[in-house]
């Protein structure tokens, strides 16, 4: 709804989004899907498009619906109410072993009776290709991962980061139009993490099958996927690319998900075109933002305004420039993670910001330090006005 | 690291110590009684108390002999009947394992893959019967399977038949009671298998194109076959020895090596023979488990390679 306002884009955010382009049907369509355990309802009944290609996330706590919703597209749980369309063809009645998707467990679930390449033969085996394709199938597949050499292995004399590689070579093998991803790099270690993350969007790139991706973590979400979708509750809170979603957080509960935020709570006061005034209490005055993507409030309707911290300047002297939200405070508590510092400044009403600053040089003396009278700025557009 | 080895060593003596226990008990209760049976197998039967002859006997010349004899193993392998009844009985035990296991298979894994309370209901259920007498549970089955026993008059009862079917004092009583009073030996086994078994594991062969039999075929049953192995010696072992349940419900042609057994000790008093059936009887049992075993560990050993 927003294709003409594209600022801010995350990888494959640019012009030439499949999302954006007309002539491309949707890989997948849910509408009005729904899920039902008991009492429990785990997904609220939502609609969603994916395009060929895309790496989408579907990023939510626990309890949120996320796995339900991709066990329901692989086919191990029946909506209670719904359809799901895969490359146009309704596959809400389809079992698992006929759909053109194949998931990548979470505990990778590798056979353990089974050799590395048996494990990658398997779905292979299962459709009937003839003998020669499959070992040249399986070949190219354990090359591509890299694990040609640990063909002959048992999958529990492979570290994790080798078991993952397995059990992506097995569900890609069969060239689904859909490979689905719960957590795929959850039980991986930190530094290991990073790299699989990249090895996992080269792949996907090269492949140019669509990827669905559940995970829990934000910042793994955000640097993989083309878009995201923001679960909580069952329900979808945002759909979009990584930067709308960080940059344009539809409501309270994406703008506090994804990466930190302050929120000052206020009402509106005035409107003038796309410039919001806002009575604020807790900031001691007026403050101003744009509404860009938001819907526009009426006067006197209470609302929020949230600024990330890296959006705010600190300093000691009183800032100048037009359209600037200036505040008084104190620092209050400050933190050193060395490329950065956060600090947590103590406004006159009480409220704490939370302020980050990038430490560009070496030698610069801490011009802030605890217990400083210090003013906190920001560009007036960097605030985002939320709905109560 | 020499610093480590005075507690490396008290450890190791501590190991050995606990270990003692095991190895008194088996040494006592197993090696010695077996021992024993060994030495009377090898003696010959005489009409005294005991009823056999010592093993170390004294000469009229003062001089200790060892007596010695293995008349009653030949007096088996001679002896036609022994080897009907050997192999009738393996044949028995075999037919009852699998059929416990035909059993004993899909009951396991219904109940593993029940609600967890209702798993706990449905495994107190299959080791509710252990809480009675496995005597009167197999007395029992006479009264159900009698003539004139339960079963035969409500089928009389209801016109299904007009004359009473003969359904004890034969070979079926007899599977029919090793089959109910060892299904519990099979289930228990596959059960904690089946229990333990990723199910994450049958959903990705799901999702790899196997339909449900192929995932049962596939992935399922190879992975809990040692819950079968297991599920099957500890019903095969007690079945083939098994005296009560033939005695009870078994037919005079139904020749078990239990009955044997008691027929040798307590009817011909043959002591001799008796022991000698019991120890062929082991030896049939022992031979075929240490096969396995080996057989087993150097396949362990070939998978880490």
């Amino acid at each position: 709804m927003n294709a003409s306002n594209q600022t801010v884009g995350g990888p494959g955010g640019s012009g030439g989004a499949p999302w954006q382009d007309p002539s491309l049907s949707p890989i997948v369509e849910i509408r009005g899907l729904a899920k039902q355990f008991g009492e429990v309802t785990a997904v609220d009944g939502v609609d969603l498009e994916i395009y060929p290609g895309e790496l989408f996330s579907i990023l939510g706590g626990s309890g949120s619906g996320k796995t339900t919703l991709l066990r329901m597209l692989a086919g191990f749980e029946a909506p209670s109410a719904g359809r799901i369309l895969i490359d146009g063809v309704d596959m809400t009645d389809v079992p698992p072993y006929e759909r053109p998707v194949n998931m990548m467990f979470q505990s990778y679930a590798l056979f353990p009776h089974m050799s590395v390449a048996q494990n990658v033969a398997y779905g292979l085996r299962k459709e009937g290709v003839p003998a020669a394709d499959i070992r040249r199938r399986v070949g190219e597949m354990l090359d591509m991962v890299k694990l040609g050499r640990l063909a002959n292995r048992k999958p529990r004399q492979l570290s994790g980061g080798e078991s993952q590689r397995v059990a992506l070579a097995r569900a890609l093998v069969k060239r689904p139009k859909l490979l689905l991803l719960d957590e795929p790099l959850a039980a991986l270690d930190k530094k290991l993490r990073e790299h699989t993350q990249f090895e996992l969007m080269n792949l996907q790139d090269e492949l140019g099958i669509t990827f669905i991706v559940v995970t829990h973590d934000q910042e793994e979400a955000m640097t993989l996927s083309t878009r995201i979708v923001v679960m909580n509750d069952g329900r979808f809170e945002q759909v979009g690319t990584p930067g709308e979603i960080y940059e344009y957080p539809r409501n309270r509960f994406v703008a506090e998900f994804i990466g930190k935020v302050n929120l000052l709570a206020g009402h509106v006061k005035a409107v003038v075109g796309e410039r919001v005034e806002v009575e604020c209490e807790e900031a001691g005055g007026t403050l101003a933002a744009r509404v860009e993507r938001s819907a526009a409030l009426p006067v006197g309707h209470a609302c929020w305004l949230a600024v990330r911290p890296e959006k705010i300047f600190i300093s000691k002297e009183a800032p100048a420039g037009e359209g600037l939200a200036a505040l008084r405070g104190v620092v209050e508590d400050l933190g050193y993670y060395g490329n950065l510092s956060l600090y947590r400044v103590r406004l006159q009403s009480g409220k704490i910001l939370q302020v980050s600053g990038q430490n560009r040089m070496r030698t610069a003396r801490k011009t802030v330090e605890w217990d400083d009278e210090v003013w906190v700025s920001w560009q007036e557009p960097s605030a985002i006005l939320l709905d109560e | 690291m020499s610093w480590l080895a005075p507690g490396g060593d008290r450890r190791t003596l501590w190991l050995r110590r606990a270990l003692l226990p095991p190895y008194a008990w088996l040494l006592v209760f197993f090696l010695a009684p077996f021992l024993i049976i060994l030495k009377i197998s090898l003696a010959d039967p005489l009409v005294a108390l005991p009823p056999f002859t010592p093993l170390l006997d004294w000469a009229a010349s003062g001089w200790q002999r060892i007596h010695a004899t293995i008349d009653n193993y030949l007096f088996l392998f001679q002896d036609r009947y022994y080897g009907v009844i050997y192999l009738n009985s393996i044949k028995m035990a075999a037919i009852s394992t699998v059929l416990c296991l035909l059993i004993g298979y899909p009951m396991a894994y219904f109940i593993a893959r029940q609600p967890p309370g209702r798993r706990n209901v449905l495994l107190l259920a299959v080791i509710l019967p252990f809480w009675i007498s496995f005597l009167l549970r197999v007395y029992a089955w006479i009264g159900l399977l009698n003539t004139k026993g339960v079963i035969n008059n409500l089928l009389l009862k209801s016109g299904l038949i007009e004359q009473p079917l003969v359904l004890i004092y034969n070979d079926f009583a007899v599977y029919l009671g090793i089959v109910y009073s060892y299904l519990p030996f099979m289930i228990l086994p596959l059960y904690a298998i089946l229990e333990r078994m990723d199910r994450d594991l049958e959903e990705a062969a799901a999702d790899l194109g196997a339909r449900r039999w192929q995932v049962f075929r596939d992935v399922t049953l190879p992975l809990s076959v040692p819950g079968i192995v297991g599920g099957s010696l500890l019903v095969f072992i007690p079945a083939i020895g098994e005296f009560i349940i033939p005695a009870l419900l078994g037919g005079s042609d139904t020749l078990m090596i239990g009955r044997a057994l008691w027929d040798e000790f307590f009817i011909n008093r043959d002591w001799p023979v008796a022991s000698a059936v019991s120890v062929v009887l082991l030896l049939i049992l022992v031979l075929p488990m240490m096969w396995f075993q080996k057989t087993q560990a150097g396949r362990a050993e070939r998978r880490l390679v």
